[in-house]
């Protein structure tokens, strides 16, 4: 998984049956110093989060598991809402 | 799997039911001279893991489930080790 900061929301109304219901929000990938890293992904909202806040995220098939019986074709799906995180680790 | 050194721990209330009663970990993956390498993931712990410590970490969806004995769990990343000696020729 991954952390990061939710940033947005998609909103596509032509789309497969499966997707149908299911929260699309944009993640920017937040690195130990919650700044942030890499490219903003859209995922699937499996949490209830909402714009601004701090969640983690699953990719891969797994993304898919929260949404059992159907199976939307997603590869990245919100399963956290972050409330703390330590990262004292990350300083040498 | 890939070898990795416990950052932080990370709490969160509200997440999926798979995830309750498991521990959280920020892991900072390390490349040849345990120098930092690519971003921080967030890995359940499976073994009692700790700050600062070097861990096996699986990257793979099936493995980190079987880890967690959970079937059907959306997660990707599981710390299955912690590491005493490595030694690289």
């Amino acid at each position: 998984m991954q952390v990061g900061r939710v940033i947005g929301d998609v909103v596509a109304t032509r789309k497969d049956e499966a997707l149908t219901g299911v929260t699309l929000l944009v993640v920017q990938p937040l690195d130990p110093g919650r700044q942030p890293v890499g490219r903003a992904i859209v995922a699937a909202d499996a949490a209830g989060a909402g714009v601004g806040e701090e969640v983690f995220f699953v990719r891969g098939r797994e993304a898919s598991f929260p949404f059992y019986p159907a199976e939307p074709p997603i590869d990245a799906a919100i399963v956290g809402i972050v409330d703390d995180w330590s990262t004292e680790g990350a300083r040498p | 799997m890939i070898v990795g050194r416990v950052v932080g721990p990370l709490v969160a209330t509200q997440k999926h039911r798979k995830f309750e009663g498991s521990k959280l970990l920020l892991v900072q993956p390390l490349g040849e001279n345990d120098a930092p390498r690519g971003p921080a993931l967030l890995a359940v712990d499976t073994v009692g893991a700790g700050v600062h410590e070097k861990v096996l970490v699986v990257l793979d969806g099936r493995a980190a489930g079987d880890a967690m004995q959970k079937k059907a769990a959306p997660v990707d990343a599981a710390i299955v080790g912690i590491i005493d000696r490595m030694d690289v020729a």
